[in-house]
C-alpha cells in the first residue's frame, strides 16, 4: 500500500470571504478612478486637444479597456458564484415532468444560470433526452445557454447600457422558447442519431457535491481567470478598432448601409455573424462604435445574436448526436427567429 | 492498483485534466492505469452531463471542470485507503 503525501492547503480557507470583501473595495475604487485617469492621461499628460481626433480616440480606448476588463472580472465572479448553486443534473431534475410550453420557458431560463460549455453539449443533450425531457424543451435549453452568455451580456451592458443588455436577454429568451416549441412540434425525434436512444445509464451514483462557501469562491475565481484570460486580447483589439472608428469615421456614415431603411442589412448581418463565433468579445466594441455612426439597433442586435447564438463549433459538436436534417432545421429556425427580431426592433425603436 | 478514467471527447479541458492526473501519478510514484474514454456511449454510463469527467476506481469524482492537482492527490489518497 502506498502512502501519499497529502498536500497542505495553500491558504487558510477561513480568510476567503475577507479577501472577497477587500477585492470588492479595490474594485469599486478602481472603477471610479478610470474615467478621470483616462482623461488626465490623454489631455493633460500627453496634452492632446479635447476635440482632436487622436485625443478623443485615445481617451475612449484608455477608459473602455479597463472598464470592460473590470466589469468582466467582477461580474463573471458574481455570476459564477450564482452558478455554483446550479448544475446540469439539477436542471435536468427541475425540467423532468414539465409539459411542452411551460417546459420550454423553464428550459430557456435555466439555460441562463446553468454552467454550460459548448464542449459539453453532447453529454448534456443525451442526458436530457434519455431522462425523457422532450426534444423541443432540450433545444430551448441548448439555444438559450450559449446565446445568453455572460461575456456577451456584460459587454453589452458596459458598452451599450442596461437597456440594450436587457433587450438582448429578453429577445434571446423569446427566440430560445419559440424555436424550441417549433422544433418540438416538427416531431424530429427520428433525426436524432440512433445510438442516443440506445444509451441507458447504468444504475450508479451520480456525483452530488456538497460545496462550502470557500469552494464556491475558489471555483468562481477559477472561472474569472479562465474567461478573462481567454477574452482579454479580443477586448483590447476590439476596443482599439472601436476607438479608431469613434474618432475617425464621420457621423452617420453608416446610415445608408446599416440603418433602418436598408432592408437587407438584417439578413446580411446574420450571415456575417455566423463565422465570427467566439469573438463576441472583440466584435461588441466594434459594433458599439458602428452604432454611433448610424447603424440601427435591430441590425446590431441581430448581428450580435448571430455571432453568439449561431455557432459553427457547437453545431459541429451537435452533429455527433443529430442527423443533418435536424441540424439544418436547428440552424434555420434560429436564423429566421434572429432576422425577425432584428426587423422587429428596427420597426419599433 | 488504481484505475483512473478521464471522460471526454478530446476537448482542451479534457486534455488538461489528463495531464494533471498523469503528473500527480508520476510525482507520487503510484501504481495506476490512466485511461482516456472518448466514446459517448461509454462516457454516458457514468451518468455525467458535462465533460471533462474524472473517474477513480469507477467512482465519479469531478465533472465539468478542471480539478487542481491537490484535489486529485486527495482523491487518489482516499481511493487507496478504501481499495
Amino acid at each position: 500500500m502506498t502512502t501519499l503525501s497529502t498536500p497542505s492547503p495553500v491558504h487558510s480557507n477561513k480568510q476567503l470571504p475577507v479577501y472577497v470583501f477587500f477585492a470588492t473595495v479595490v474594485w469599486l475604487a478602481a472603477y471610479n478612478i478610470i474615467q478621470p485617469l483616462a482623461d488626465w492621461i490623454s489631455y493633460t499628460a500627453f496634452g492632446f486637444a479635447k476635440d482632436s481626433r487622436f485625443g478623443e480616440s485615445l481617451a475612449f480606448f484608455l477608459y473602455d479597456v479597463p472598464k470592460i476588463l473590470l466589469l468582466l472580472s467582477g461580474m463573471v465572479f458574481a455570476i459564477s458564484i450564482i452558478r455554483t448553486f446550479f448544475s446540469p443534473e439539477r436542471t435536468r431534475a427541475m425540467l423532468g415532468g414539465k409539459r411542452e410550453g411551460v417546459g420550454n420557458v423553464f428550459a430557456a431560463l435555466l439555460g441562463i444560470v446553468t454552467p454550460f460549455c459548448s464542449c459539453s453539449a453532447v453529454p448534456l443533450f443525451i442526458g436530457f433526452v434519455e431522462s425523457g425531457i422532450p426534444l423541443g424543451v432540450t433545444f430551448s435549453f441548448l439555444i438559450a445557454a450559449p446565446t445568453i452568455n455572460e461575456v456577451a451580456v456584460i459587454m453589452l451592458f458596459g458598452l451599450f447600457g442596461w437597456k440594450v443588455a436587457t433587450l438582448y436577454i429578453v429577445s434571446g429568451l423569446a427566440i430560445a422558447i419559440l424555436a424550441g416549441i417549433v422544433i418540438g412540434r416538427l416531431k424530429m425525434e427520428r433525426y436524432v442519431e440512433d445510438f442516443v436512444w440506445q444509451i441507458k445509464s447504468e444504475a450508479g451514483q451520480a456525483l452530488d457535491e456538497k460545496l462550502t462557501w470557500n469552494d464556491r469562491i475558489e471555483r468562481a475565481w477559477d472561472s474569472v481567470k479562465e474567461i478573462v484570460g481567454k477574452v482579454w486580447l479580443y477586448v483590447v483589439v476590439g476596443i482599439a478598432v472601436g476607438a479608431g472608428i469613434h474618432g475617425y469615421v464621420p457621423e452617420s456614415a453608416l446610415v445608408s448601409i446599416m440603418g433602418k431603411q436598408a432592408w437587407w442589412s438584417v439578413p446580411a448581418a446574420v450571415l456575417l455573424g455566423i463565422p465570427l463565433y467566439s469573438n463576441a468579445a472583440g466584435v461588441i466594441p466594434i459594433v458599439s462604435a458602428l452604432m454611433e455612426k448610424g447603424a440601427s439597433l435591430g441590425t446590431v442586435l441581430a448581428f450580435m445574436m448571430a455571432v453568439v447564438g449561431l455557432s459553427l463549433p457547437e453545431t459541429i459538436i451537435l452533429r455527433r448526436v443529430l442527423k443533418p436534417q435536424l441540424i439544418a432545421v436547428f440552424m434555420g429556425v434560429i436564423a429566421i427567429a434572429i432576422i425577425f427580431t432584428g426587423y422587429l426592433f428596427n420597426m419599433i425603436l | 492498483m488504481l484505475t483512473i478514467k478521464v471522460l471526454g471527447s478530446g476537448c482542451a479541458n479534457c486534455k488538461r485534466v489528463e495531464q494533471i492526473v498523469r503528473k500527480v501519478v508520476e510525482d507520487q510514484a503510484l501504481q495506476a492505469e490512466v485511461i482516456k474514454v472518448t466514446e459517448y456511449p461509454e462516457i454516458m454510463k457514468y451518468k455525467i452531463m458535462s465533460t471533462p469527467g474524472l473517474v477513480i476506481n469507477e467512482k465519479v469524482v469531478a465533472t465539468g471542470r478542471i480539478p487542481t492537482p491537490a484535489e486529485v492527490t486527495t482523491w487518489l489518497a482516499n481511493a487507496l485507503e478504501t481499495a
